[in-house]
């Protein structure tokens, strides 16, 4: 991982367009010095921006903009409780919106002038290594993701930007007052002289504090003096989500537009030969054909009538060669490009292939997942429109407002300058919707699909995929093989771990172990295949959670030990994880009785800087039937921002890794996706849900992600209580493959 | 041909195919975005709307089906629940409780939720699974359940 040391003074003075310094220069001198930031979001009469992300209104209601995008995670009323707690304002005056697509509101600026000697989130670092991603593209860059928001954004950005804003605040009223700052204080959105009684709004004191610069380390309040952080908030996005009126990027109208559906090559990387074009173009409503580098989009009055028309195309296409691949074929690839071993090294600790072979007793296996797609629950969608002046406006939920609307210009052949992106409400993200393909650079997606279609119609047009599209043309959770050889000494402990992989993905560290090994040989190999690959929510802990921990709990078994206390004894020097560990099993009874045929299984997972275990309690019928009763968690996040939404992502969490664990899969036959729908890539509904409980610990360590470190140790919780409650070990995902019938069922079936 | 419906006490005379999906009239010709596609066959129910008082999964009920009949929508919803505020009651209660979270399966969520709660005001878990088979990707499903046994308390 790549890490930046500048200084935090950089962020302030030198930062440009994040810094408070020149922007409040800037931005409060006077409308002909207005900075990007001012016209872009203080135009009301007499409104000002106090720092990047900070705007005061005549009425003293602050507006925090927060550059990132809210998909249910709350992120917009995180961030702005923590800007707001730093500035001492009123919370009943404070409201919350996305930021715009601006340079000004770019995140990334944080990355290159302040850090601290802090880590950068790897979802950067990885989408700016990305290798089509330019340096000139650097400056584009405005993610949500690696769980990123809060413990970069809102602790680096928001509180400094609020302390700063405060600290000018105080100043401009012991000028006005004549009196010295350390006698002012600020309150609920006010600043005070108590000695004299006067005091002032921050509203009526902005315009004064615009001529001051702002301190370079302005002081951050103590956790002990919270007011606001701490509490669990409401969330400003929820009321407009109970009425119908929130707006995604679905839900956009534009006058005159028209609506755009997809009719896809099947087969990864295939191209469209010939389709029957005159005869799609004289059904009801449809104005166009346009051909795309994986299909053909056909253009209509209203949607429906578009999806029709794209129905009834008949595509000749030219696979390429790649209708030959399926899943036991890349598996097969997989296990090839393993045992040639031609690896990449992630970890080398101590002599692995010498402890190997003097090793008393071995254990091996091979773990694998399939492939997943994201299916988040508003298709696909982007509206573009490129008008005749060659200016273009997007609306779409994008988890990179910035990226996106860099991609847009790139592909419609535009400046960034002449692309304005409207940054809409996405009904779910879990990583599908950030524009780019690590290692599939020329993965197209539906943002360049929509704007491949708009330069072809003097409209503007919104591109729509069907639930059929979005799961057959995903960029999918990569299937992974991982290989395991591990030495274990007469105790049972082991000695040397040896792990190889295909494909390393983001972040680094997902492969490796908390746990004292003494020798540890962790090495991955490329395998690529034509299937496109992305983000999904937790990224590679998804799969390696489920390969380590499921794997830790068969050396507890060869070692005839408790899968919890083996775990315990392997982390003594490990202070965070026996606490977290500790506690959920505490929490789950672990240990005590339970139903017959109930049986618990633990996991523990570090992830985006928060450590996570979970206890799963199951049962399997005589009939093999899986149930899930209860999940309890335990979560050191460093501190709750807001403890509402820490539940609600740790419970989000559990529940999409549970969704994948107990039927996720997508299988390739032919080079296409089987799956098409929901009744096919099946989710979890109400009747299948677990009670889950969620037990945070705050043991003030350096603030840790939530949007995903949950989802990670459910699979390997609930494998290792099926393990416990059949003896049969899971090694492929998802378990709704594996007859759990207990063998004495079968016998009993089979006598009758 | 021409069809006329009535979504939320009002009638619209249309020109369209009639085997449109109501889904589609609501959203493109009528503008009433808030009732939402998510699968197109009936299956995650974020489409739900409600036709004479019954859950229904617009995606795929033709309009011609509706005309003659009562169109209820999300934007509607509190409206045609009698309720004096600009909320119905359960949609208060899914603001006290904190359910959605992207929010986007929310209004099918209410408009199925609505329906259980008329036929059963106090529906049990087993009732709750049986009825409430709409998809959530984002996992509200505990917070549906607790908003769900908070009005049934009241």
């Amino acid at each position: 991982m790549e890490i930046k040391k500048p200084t935090r003074r950089g962020f302030l003075i030198g930062g440009g367009l994040v810094g408070g310094g020149l922007l409040l220069g800037y931005a409060w001198s006077g409308p002909s010095r207005l900075s990007l930031q001012d016209k872009a979001v203080a135009g009301g009469e007499g409104e000002r921006l106090v720092t990047t992300w900070l705007k005061l209104a005549p009425d003293n209601v602050l507006t925090v903009y927060v550059p990132h995008s809210d998909m249910g995670q709350g992120v917009i009323t995180a961030l702005a409780m923590m800007a707001a707690e730093e500035m001492e304002a009123d919370w009943s005056l404070v409201r919350a919106e996305q930021a715009p697509a601006e340079q000004a509101f770019a995140n990334e600026s944080l990355s290159q002038n302040f850090t601290d000697g802090i880590e950068i989130p790897s979802i950067l670092t990885g989408i700016n290594n990305a290798a089509w991603y330019g340096v000139a593209k650097l400056m584009h860059l405005q993610v949500t993701g690696g769980s990123s928001s809060v413990r970069w954004t809102g602790q680096h950005g928001m509180r400094v930007a609020g302390a700063a804003a405060k600290d000018l605040l105080i100043r401009a009223a012991a000028r006005r007052w004549n009196v010295d700052p350390s006698q002012c204080v600020a309150r609920l959105s006010h600043v005070h002289h108590d000695a004299s009684g006067k005091s002032a709004t921050f509203a009526e004191l902005a315009a004064d504090a615009a001529e001051l610069s702002p301190l370079s380390n302005p002081v951050l309040k103590s956790p002990k003096d919270y007011t606001i952080v701490g509490k669990p908030i409401p969330r400003f996005d929820i009321p407009p989500k109970v009425d119908g009126s929130a707006k995604y990027g679905i839900d956009v109208h534009v006058p005159g537009m028209l609506h755009a559906a997809i009719k896809f090559a099947p087969v990864f990387g295939a191209e469209v030969v010939s389709y029957n074009e005159a005869e799609i173009l004289k059904r009801p409503g449809v104005k166009k054909l346009v051909r795309l580098p994986v299909g053909v989009a056909v253009v209509a009055n209203n949607f429906w009538r578009a999806k029709e028309a794209a129905a009834a195309l008949e595509l000749k296409i030219d696979t390429k060669g790649n209708d030959t691949r399926s899943t036991a074929s890349i598996y097969a690839q997989h296990d090839k490009d393993i045992a040639a071993d031609d690896s990449a090294k992630d970890v080398e600790i101590g002599d692995t292939e010498a402890a190997l072979k003097g090793a008393s007793r071995l254990v091996e296996a091979t773990y694998r997942v399939p492939y997943l797609a994201h299916a988040c629950m508003e298709p696909m969608n982007c509206t573009v429109w490129i008008k005749a002046d060659g200016k273009a406006e997007v609306w779409v939920g994008a988890q990179d407002a910035l990226g996106t609307r860099g991609r847009i210009a790139d592909v419609a052949g535009l400046s960034f300058d002449d692309v304005t992106l409207h940054p809409m409400l996405l009904g779910g993200g879990f990583g599908r919707r950030i524009p780019v393909r690590k290692g599939f650079a020329d993965f197209p997606s539906e943002i360049d699909f929509a704007a491949l279609i708009a330069k072809e119609v003097d409209a503007p047009v919104k591109l729509v995929y069907t639930r059929e599209d979005d799961v057959q043309h995903d960029a999918y959770r990569p299937a992974v093989t991982s290989v395991f050889k591990v030495a274990l000494d007469a105790e049972g402990q082991p000695v040397a771990w040896r792990n190889r992989y295909v494909t390393k993905d983001d972040p680094a560290e997902a492969a490796h172990i908390p746990y004292a090994v003494a020798n540890q040989s962790i090495r991955s190999v490329e395998s690529p295949t034509p299937v496109p690959r992305g983000p999904w929510r937790s990224v590679a802990h998804s799969q390696h959670t489920f390969f380590t921990e499921s794997f830790v709990d068969e050396l507890a078994h060869e070692a005839g030990k408790d899968p919890f206390e083996y775990r315990r004894a392997l982390l003594k020097d490990q202070p965070r994880h026996l606490a977290v560990l500790e506690l959920a099993a505490a929490k789950a009874g672990w240990g005590t009785p339970l139903p017959k045929g109930h049986a618990r299984g633990i996991a523990i997972q570090e992830a985006f800087k928060t450590i996570v275990a979970e206890v799963a309690e199951v049962s399997v019928s005589h009939t093999g039937e899986l149930k899930v009763h209860r999940v309890v968690a335990a979560v050191d996040c460093g501190r709750m921002i807001n403890p509402n939404t820490v539940e609600q992502q740790v419970e989000s969490g559990i529940i999409f890794g549970l969704t994948a664990a107990l039927r996720g899969e997508i299988t390739i036959d032919k080079g296409a996706v089987v799956q098409s729908n929901f009744l096919d890539y099946e989710m979890l509904h109400m009747a299948d849900m677990p009670s889950i409980e969620v037990h945070v610990i705050e043991s003030g360590a350096a603030l840790g992600g939530l949007g995903e470190p949950a989802t990670p140790p459910i699979a390997a919780a609930v494998s290792n209580a099926v393990f416990a409650a059949t003896g049969k070990r899971i090694r492929e995902l998802p378990l709704k493959k594996h007859d759990l019938t207990p063998l004495a069922a079968k016998l009993a079936q089979a006598a009758e | 041909m021409s069809v006329t419906i009535k979504v939320n006490g009002v009638s619209h005379t249309l020109d369209i195919e009639l085997e449109m999906p109501l889904l589609w009239v609501l959203r493109d010709e009528l503008g009433l975005t808030g009732t939402k596609f998510g699968c197109g066959v009936a299956s995650c129910g974020a489409c739900t709307v409600h036709v004479d008082g019954e859950a229904v999964r617009s995606c795929m009920t033709p309009v011609s089906a509706v005309e003659n009949h009562d169109v209820v929508t999300i934007e509607g919803l509190a409206e045609a629940s009698g309720a004096r505020a600009a909320l119905a009651p359960i949609q208060a209660a899914w603001i006290a409780e904190q359910v959605p979270q992207c929010g986007y399966c929310q209004s099918g969520m209410l408009m199925a939720v609505s329906v259980l709660l008329k036929e059963k005001p106090k529906p049990t878990d087993a009732e709750i699974d049986e009825a409430i088979t709409n998809i959530c990707r984002c996992g509200t499903y505990p917070r549906v359940r607790a908003a769900i046994h908070s009005l049934s308390n009241t």
